[in-house]
């Protein structure tokens, strides 16, 4: 038995293939219609991808974890169940996934980088680093009926008062289920696998069809 | 419908999101090899199906993903309490026992007898007798 630990970087930047987003074919296939296109009105609910981004599983004890975390990205650990950590420029967060289990989403550029920061910095404690960002994508959600599509597709009590800034949840959504939260006022975040981020994606855009519901392709795009 | 306290998200979330996962505090034999065919059985088959207070384990399946138990009253389905794993229950039959005597010394006619011989909770041993002598 070796205790050997084999880490990949498995960004495609190097690589010549293109790399495509989970919702590259729904796009395609269910379109991307413009915020209020559908309904003529203006859009009260508006969603986007934010693909390519570094997702980390972190498994482990809640302080060692959390030490090399102050170290190496500057934000520590939630404290708490059901919350989330954001850092200064809104780019970089950590959410409570269970007891044992944090969910790390950086800039994609910075996924290897900082697993490897972490590996260094934690050497033999009894921690667990995965790399998931191939297996889910985050879609954003806005607007001000953001939350009332939402209501429609979760059990979870979506209301802005209770599910305040600053939480996130595992929950059910529709028939599949999805990380939820919300890292500021205006915005709140579906974390989905991959293979159900078409089923979201087209949940979606059915439910939000009354608020005028639109698709903002991001316009910052996967460097090649 | 029920809305179960995890103990590990430390809020109370909708049934759909757990699955029941049967009786908990089973403990296995601790020298299966030694033990005898009879405990071995009961240990991996057996199951109790009381009437009354079960304690059982819950899986927050959509949610943290954690095992943890559930103190449960099979004929009314009120959830007594819930708690992580390794910990112990703190309701027991002894408080279901008192429960019942408590309600039976303040209500005199509080047996029901539902039709087909399905008896609430608070019936006695008298009207189950009846029930089981119709049947027969
Ligand atoms: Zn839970």
């Amino acid at each position: 038995m070796s205790n050997t630990v084999h880490v990949y970087d498995a960004r495609a930047d190097h690589a010549t293939v293109t790399a495509e987003s989970p919702l590259a074919y729904s796009f395609q296939r269910s379109g991307m219609p413009a915020p209020g296109e559908a309904s003529g009105e203006e859009s009260r609910a508006v969603i986007g991808e934010r693909a390519f981004l570094g997702h980390l599983i972190l498994r482990g004890g809640a302080i060692v974890l959390d030490e090399a975390l102050r170290e190496v990205l500057g934000i520590g650990l939630p404290g708490r169940p059901n919350s989330l950590t954001v850092d200064a420029d809104g780019q970089r967060s950590v959410q409570w996934l269970s007891p044992d289990e944090w969910l790390l989403i950086v800039p994609g550029d910075e996924t290897f980088g900082l697993e490897t920061r972490l590996r260094a910095h934690l050497g033999g404690s009894h921690v667990a680093i995965v790399d998931v960002s191939a297996g889910q994508t985050l879609i954003e959600l806005s607007g001000e009926a953001a939350h009332e599509v939402l209501m429609k597709s979760t059990v979870y009590d979506v209301d802005p008062h209770a599910f305040t800034v600053g939480k996130g949840v595992t929950t059910l959504f529709a028939k599949t289920s999805v990380i939820l939260r919300r890292p500021d006022e205006s915005r709140w975040e579906l974390i989905v696998r991959r293979s159900f981020a078409d089923y979201v994606y087209r949940w979606l855009l059915d439910a939000g069809a009354e608020y005028g519901i639109g698709v903002v392709r991001e316009d910052r795009h996967e460097s090649q | 419908m029920f809305h179960i306290y995890c103990p590990y998200c430390e809020e109370h979330r909708e049934e759909e999101e757990f699955h029941p996962k049967g009786q908990a505090h089973i403990a296995r034999p601790e020298d299966p090899d030694a033990c005898s065919d009879e405990a071995w059985g009961d240990y991996l088959f057996f199951r109790d199906n009381p009437r009354g207070i079960h304690h059982e384990m819950w899986l927050h399946a959509v949610g943290c993903r954690k095992f943890f138990n559930i103190t449960r009253h099979t004929v009314s389905y009120e959830i007594l309490e819930t708690y992580k794993m390794g910990e112990q229950p703190t309701v027991g039959a002894e408080h279901l026992a008192r429960e019942e005597k408590t309600a039976r010394e303040g209500k005199t006619d509080s047996v029901q007898v539902a039709e087909g011989g399905q008896q609430a909770v608070g019936a006695s041993d008298a009207a189950l007798a009846s029930v089981k002598g119709a049947q027969a």
